[in-house]
């Protein structure tokens, strides 16, 4: 088992967002967290991301109980983030972007400099490994929402990531570039990392996702194999027409 | 459901085949290096800073001297330390309005260092050794009022959140208040012999050396400054996130870059260039005045501005600060030789930074 929520809380103040969560995620899994605005999901992201603890309950990574605090701690245990507004400085390419925060350097003695042709070339392979037709040195700012896409996931794929959570990947770009980014997280798949995919969007998750998590009101009130469900039945448990399955 | 959802891929490599073709026309990076040289702003500065200096060396005989030349390098010298300082500040999206106070406390703090007769409120505590009324000693003191300053601002707004334009307002005051008040508000001019070493540095030529042509030690210094600072922003991680954090601060902050850290660095080195600037300034004039750099801000922000900087952030180089100071200052010069009364010349430098954001702005919407 590669992510193990136990009975995990998340209050802040009087709000609980996040109520007494189990959740099981196995290595190479797609799974789909679904619910609607307020149903927790962005906290369980966030809980699991290391933005802040939970409030009660267990967090295990790799069968070992984990307590975060920063979201490097999180990157150390090999989980890495697309956050929804991707979080990419628009004045720098995509290299600088892909890098931003662990950027390659030269040395000589204790002279350190930054190595632009080495991260001009990883990124290359790692937007070429994606099928992404991004160029390295272009600039953020001038790129589509899909290209932007890759280079938020090509990011994670530097630090040989275990884990890839995806915070709405698909709300904010055009019909032709969600196959883009559906392909994306296909690719992430194939190469042997596990992805949980937020979405409102009921057809990325049913194209792509394995598994279905359905969250209402910080309650888990669904988790199973996308074969069994139906987005009539998802839908259902989102709005709370039907009540638990 | 997966044919469905096939088509769309499918038809993806051509659509974006497409897409790609028309960026290249377009597209501002992948042109040529030529190209993307003429695209900068810093560049049609330089043309311009070129074309007034051919102008007037035809039209005015005295401009095209070697000591009109000396002159002028050296007065830019001050406000473009004072640009390149500001460089980073703006670059990540903030602004300095209290460097010029920081130059008259700097100016005072050093200058009392080597004041014949000690003024009171150091003689109380301050060694009467050698050492401590020394140049070296005269300049590291104004650095460490420079970088104390620098310092207050960076964690006041890193650290507590206040906007920078609020706490470099206040700076501005307090700065200028403190070196009033620390100079008795007289000029400080009855200098030690040992503040000999002092003046040299700032007025003298060459740094010592024996070269063919004469050039001012501050402009030297700036020239050395521009090249390192240039260096810093393109091959250091610190210049990388310093763009970072002008980019998208809360991105950076995500990604791990230590925005709270990088922010302090850069008021701390603001300040430290306009502690730089102010002891060149007294160095060269022999003289400490607590006035010293009143106004000067906003010649040191428009330098930075007219060379190509974004206000909103993400965007400056050194080189921008280089001309943009180099630019202004010819102007200045260009119009007193003419024979506009001095006056004029905040008229003409306003219309520039205004004229310089305009540009931008222009540029900015063509590249959306």
């Amino acid at each position: 088992m590669l992510l193990e929520l136990r009975k995990v809380s998340k209050s802040f103040g009087a709000i609980k967002a996040v109520s007494d969560v189990d959740l099981q995620v196995d290595r190479g899994e797609i799974v789909g967290l679904m619910g609607d605005n307020g149903a927790g999901k962005s906290t369980m992201i966030k809980l699991i991301a290391g933005n802040f603890p939970p409030t009660s309950g267990e967090i295990v990574i790799d069968d070992e109980v984990v307590h975060f605090h920063r979201p490097v701690e999180a990157r150390g245990k090999g989980i890495e983030v697309v956050y929804q507004d991707l979080a990419l400085c628009n004045n720098l390419s995509a290299a600088a972007n892909v890098f931003l925060g662990r950027e390659v350097k030269s040395s000589i003695g204790p002279i350190r400099w930054l190595n632009h042709p080495a991260m001009y070339r990883r990124a290359g392979e790692l937007f070429a490994e994606l099928k992404s037709e991004t160029r390295p040195r272009d600039l953020v700012r001038q790129m589509s929402g899909g290209q932007r896409q890759a280079v938020a996931i090509a990011r994670t794929r530097l630090s040989d990531a275990k884990l890839v959570l995806m915070d709405e990947p698909t709300a904010a770009i055009s019909v032709r570039q969600v196959a883009e980014v559906l392909d994306l997280i296909r690719r992430l798949k194939d190469s042997g990392i596990t992805v949980v995919l937020i979405s409102h969007r009921m057809p990325d998750v049913f194209e792509v996702c394995e598994r279905v998590v359905v969250m209402r009101r910080g309650r888990k009130v669904a988790d199973k194999p996308i074969k069994e469900s139906s987005p009539e039945e998802v839908t259902g448990l989102i709005t709370g027409a039907i009540h638990a399955a | 459901m997966t044919d469905t959802a096939e088509r769309p891929v499918r038809t993806n490599p051509g659509s974006d085949q497409a897409h790609v073709a028309f960026e290249s026309v377009l597209d501002v990076q992948e042109k040529s290096a030529y190209q993307r040289f003429i695209a900068n702003q810093s560049f049609w500065v330089t043309v311009a800073l070129v074309a007034i200096c051919l102008a007037m060396s035809w039209i005015e005989p005295r401009f095209a001297t070697e000591d009109n030349f000396y002159n002028i390098t050296r007065n830019f010298a001050f406000i473009g330390i004072m640009a390149l300082g500001m460089t980073p500040v703006i670059i990540t999206g903030g602004i300095d309005l209290s460097v010029g106070s920081v130059m008259g406390l700097t100016a005072i703090v050093s200058g009392s260092i080597l004041l014949t007769e000690t003024p009171a409120w150091l003689a109380g505590w301050w060694p009467e050794a050698a050492w401590a009324h020394s140049w070296w000693m005269a300049v590291l003191a104004g650095l460490a009022a420079g970088a104390i300053v620098g310092f207050i601002n960076g964690m006041l707004i890193a650290y507590v959140g206040l906007p920078p334009f609020v706490v470099t307002l206040g700076m501005l005051a307090a700065a200028r208040a403190v070196g009033v008040i620390l100079s008795g508000n007289r000029m400080l001019y009855d200098f030690v012999p040992a503040a000999d070493g002092f003046k040299i540095i700032g007025g003298g030529w060459n740094l010592g050396l024996d070269l063919p042509f004469r050039l001012s030690n501050p402009f030297i210094i700036l020239i050395l400054l521009t090249l390192a600072l240039a260096l810093a922003l393109r091959m250091a991680t610190w210049g990388r996130h310093i763009y970072a954090v002008g980019g998208n601060e809360q991105a950076a902050n995500l990604t791990g870059v230590p925005v709270k850290r990088v922010k302090v660095q850069a008021y701390v080195l603001c300040s430290l260039s306009a502690a730089l600037a102010a002891i060149l300034s007294v160095g060269w004039s022999g003289s400490a005045n607590n006035s010293l750099g009143a106004t000067y801000e906003l010649l040191a922000i428009a330098s930075v501005v007219i060379g190509g900087a974004n206000l909103m952030g993400g965007e400056g180089t050194a080189f921008g600060a280089f001309v943009g100071a180099a630019l202004i200052f010819v102007i200045r010069n260009s119009l007193l030789m003419a024979g506009v009364d001095s006056n004029w010349q905040g008229i003409f430098v306003g219309a520039f930074i205004v004229l310089a954001v305009l540009l931008e702005r222009i540029r900015g919407r063509r590249r959306e």
